[in-house]
């Protein structure tokens, strides 16, 4: 009986999974042709991860960017535009987010992708040009993507990893009383070890040939919770100061480890993304003194959560838990969302108050200005410094502040530091024009694109 | 009564040694082909190309090899995605450095280099067998993820260690459209599962199957384990290379050595274990449940209208095609081809089972 049973069983799961994939390419085919935006309505993707290693620092950044988006329509959309957008969960691996990114761009007016990952970065930026659909990555991404000519379609809006690394240096370069006073100190970079991580190294290089300090480059293996040979490489060595480029559990653990190996934590500096609640809360106190760039704006709340607690959160609209607002990564997502709200915006002012494709939003990203004005207007004045981008500059600012966690919440502990440009744009002029020969494109011309722009901007 | 061969007689060597004796068979492939070089470029969308199809066939094609080192030959190997990272950038060096070879030799090239370094750390199954392999195999995995990730030459002084590839470009044609790159990667998956399914029915399969089976009683009969093994871990890795070469420049486009880490090897070895070892129509089974499954689980209630939030779809995503997996290797530990097979049986009888 059993024996029958179960060839039965087996014999209509065979038949079932024939059937399942014969007419699997035809429903996949109809399911996307079948989800439709409503028509009229600008198409935010987002890009996000809820799950996984990295789900602690990727939730907040989530939560913002929606809660931004809900906070434009309760205000009516941009221009009357209402915003549609759909979530897609990439667990930060390059091919899920890929997969996410090609079911998503075929949705009708897509504004901008933005990807929260350098690794899917790194993938998009060679798909971008093909599908004419922006990519977003403020405050990482490829370094050398602020050169427009080179990467059209790239916008490292408020700063890149070499900005970043380069005001780190700075910082202590100050703290020792002069640059000139580096020379012979230790500093270890201890980086996850992914294009993320390694993405602040040439420029690091750079500064140390130029300094004359010795760089310590110590990788950790994602996801970042086995760290014991890195900071026994650090207990040998006693480098004079760590910079800490880790995302998600990585830094609580490397802050763990360093109370471990009784590393003093105010010798220690992460980058903007090692810089949040997250980071820390695990460890707390213990945390005390540890140093992190904020990216313009740190943790706080502004006129605009203000807004969001009121149009959002209050009519029970709101994407994550109430006190998140006004966090670190919630503001880092919120803002990140407004910069592209605002490249729409700017590109309705040439291409007309409807839906814009990606082409569209393109210019408007390339044309941002935000000025104090419009800042003080978006509610975001306290947050972030004017911005403005052009067709040679796709960042728009370089600046940063230092911020320090005194074992229950962050606090500034410096002045807006610049990067400085002079280092910089060389390295970023000989790396975009090695990816352009590599890659077999052409460098556009911004010279004639900005010649170009002058009578239809003077008319305006 | 649609698949009986009654009445289809051999009348010569060559008649019976065919790939498909069946007519309908036959007929039934002949159809398939025709539906996915001709009928699937126009009624695919590009969705389905870049994100179902293309890694299907890619990661199919790495499972072939796999399968031909587990499935045929009996050596466990967890190094598969090593391989195929050398295939890749093995490919990224030949385009950058020599820019006038055409891509269809950069991918066999590719493939050779991973075949040689497969050939390399395949030396160690002439003396140890079963898990110690597999974990020598994981050797390989781990020293090529340090040394693409550590070794600055091979990813062209890259300063994030990312690499990008230019556009391919095969006598004048540029495969960038989906279609194309459906069509190219189809294209090489056919020729190569054809390979493969004629290297397993020659002498050098069957003399991977007898070192499987017993490797003591194949060398009484005549077969040199060193010959068959090396020559198994050379062609397993030879389709990793290739694979990885198409994963690296088609399906992804730009790549860190991550893309290719410990857990895409684990994921080749359940393709193959699901999909049925020693059946090469099992690996397209198999990378079909492994890579096609999750992305419907993870939209399905998207589809049907289910308001539940991203992190619970991809929660249920992962609980769901768990338990998936479990069953089906209850239910038929041989893997999906052999119930295929057992379809097959009982169409043979069908509407009249004795």
């Amino acid at each position: 009986m059993s024996k029958l049973l179960k060839t039965r069983v087996t014999g209509m799961v065979a038949a079932g999974i024939a059937a399942g994939l014969l007419t699997l390419p035809a429903t996949s085919f109809a399911q996307q042709k079948a989800a439709p935006a409503a028509k009229g309505e600008q198409f935010f993707p987002v890009l996000v991860y809820r799950t996984g290693a990295y789900a602690p620092n990727g939730t907040p950044w989530a939560n913002g960017y929606v809660d931004y988006v809900k906070l434009v329509n309760a205000q009516g959309g941009i221009n009357g535009v209402r915003i549609a957008y759909e979530e897609c969960e990439t667990g930060y691996a390059t091919d899920r987010g890929v997969e996410c990114y090609e079911r998503l761009k075929t949705r009708p007016f897509v504004a901008a992708v933005q990807p929260l990952s350098t690794g899917i970065t790194f993938a998009l930026t060679d798909k971008a040009p093909t599908d004419k659909i922006p990519l977003i990555t403020a405050g990482y991404g490829r370094a050398d993507s602020v050169e427009g000519e080179a990467f059209p379609w790239n916008f490292p809006l408020m700063g890149t990893y070499w900005d970043a690394a380069d005001i780190l240096v700075q910082h202590v370069g100050k703290l020792n009383g002069g640059l000139d006073k580096l020379k012979g100190k230790k500093i270890a970079l201890v980086y996850h070890d992914s294009p993320y991580g390694k993405e602040p190294i040439a420029l690091l290089q750079e500064r140390a040939k130029l300094h004359g300090f010795d760089l310590m480059l110590i990788p950790v293996t994602h996801p970042g919770v086995e760290q014991k040979a890195a900071w026994l490489q650090i207990r040998q060595n006693r480098p004079d100061y760590v910079f800490l480029w880790g995302w998600g559990v990585m830094n609580s653990t490397a802050l763990r480890e360093a109370v471990a190996t009784g590393y003093p934590r105010d010798k220690m500096f992460g980058v903007w993304w090692a810089a949040a609640e997250p980071d820390v809360t695990p460890v707390a106190a213990d945390a005390k003194g540890y140093q992190g760039l904020a990216l313009q704006h740190g943790a706080g709340r502004a006129k605009v959560h203000e807004d969001v607690l009121k149009l959002v959160h209050d009519k029970g609209q709101g994407t994550g838990p109430r006190d998140e607002v006004g966090s670190v990564l919630y503001t880092r997502g919120l803002l990140s969302a407004m910069l592209q709200v605002e490249g729409v915006r700017q590109a309705q002012l040439r291409y007309g108050v409807q839906p814009l494709t990606g082409e569209q939003v393109r210019y408007g990203l390339e044309n941002l200005n935000l000025d104090a004005k419009r800042l003080e207007a978006l509610g975001v004045s306290t947050l972030m410094k004017p911005l403005a981008t052009n067709c040679r500059d796709h960042a728009g600012a370089r600046s940063a502040r230092i911020q320090q966690w005194d074992g229950t919440k962050w606090g500034f502990v410096s002045d807006y530091y610049e990067a400085d440009n002079q280092i910089i744009k060389p390295m970023i002029k000989t790396s975009s024009a090695r990816y352009v020969a590599e890659k077999k494109l052409t460098m556009r011309s911004c010279a004639d694109e900005i010649s170009a722009a002058a009578p239809a901007a003077a008319k305006k | 009564m649609l698949y009986r061969e009654n009445g289809q007689f051999k009348t010569s060597y060559a008649a019976d040694q065919q790939i498909l004796p069946i007519v309908q068979d036959r007929w039934f492939m002949a159809a398939l082909l025709v539906f996915a070089f001709v009928v699937m470029p126009f009624i695919g969308s590009d969705y389905l190309f870049l994100s179902l199809v293309i890694p299907f066939l890619i990661l199919a094609i790495a499972a072939i090899g796999l399968n031909i080192l587990v499935g045929y030959c009996g050596q466990i190997s967890l190094g598969t995605a090593a391989f195929m990272a050398v295939g890749a950038y093995a490919a990224y060096n030949l385009v950058i450095r020599v820019p006038q070879l055409n891509f269809l030799i950069v991918l066999v090239l590719a493939g050779l280099i991973a075949g040689l370094v497969g050939v390399l750390f395949g030396i160690p199954s002439l003396r140890i067998k079963g898990l110690y392999l597999a974990v020598a195999t994981l050797a390989a995995q781990f020293f090529v993820d340090w040394m693409f990730a550590r070794v600055k030459w091979f990813t062209n002084y890259s300063a994030s260690g990312s690499v990008s590839p230019p556009p391919i470009e095969i006598f004048g044609w540029t495969v960038d459209t989906p279609v194309h790159k459906y069509l190219f990667v189809l294209g090489v998956a056919v020729v190569m599962t054809l390979m493969a399914k004629n290297l397993v029915r020659g002498h050098i399969g069957r003399g991977w199957m007898a070192i499987r089976d017993m490797d003591v009683a194949a060398e009484v009969i005549g077969i040199r384990p060193l010959k068959s093994k090396l020559s198994a871990f050379a062609v397993s890795s030879f389709y990793a290379g290739v694979a990885g070469a198409l994963w690296g420049f088609i399906r992804l486009g730009a790549w860190e050595p991550l893309a290719f880490n410990v857990n895409l090897s684990l994921n080749l070895l359940f393709m193959i274990i699901i999909g049925g070892m020693g059946s090469l129509l099992g690996s397209y089974f198999g990378a079909a449940f492994i890579v096609i499954l999750p992305l419907l689980l993870n939209q399905a209630p998207a589809w049907f209208g289910l308001p539940i939030s991203t992190a619970l779809a991809s929660h249920l995503e992962a609980m769901i095609f768990g338990a998936l997996i479990i069953f089906f290797l209850i239910v038929e530990p041989h893997g999906l081809a052999r119930l295929w097979a057992i379809g097959k049986e009982k169409l043979r009888l069908w509407p009249f089972p004795h």
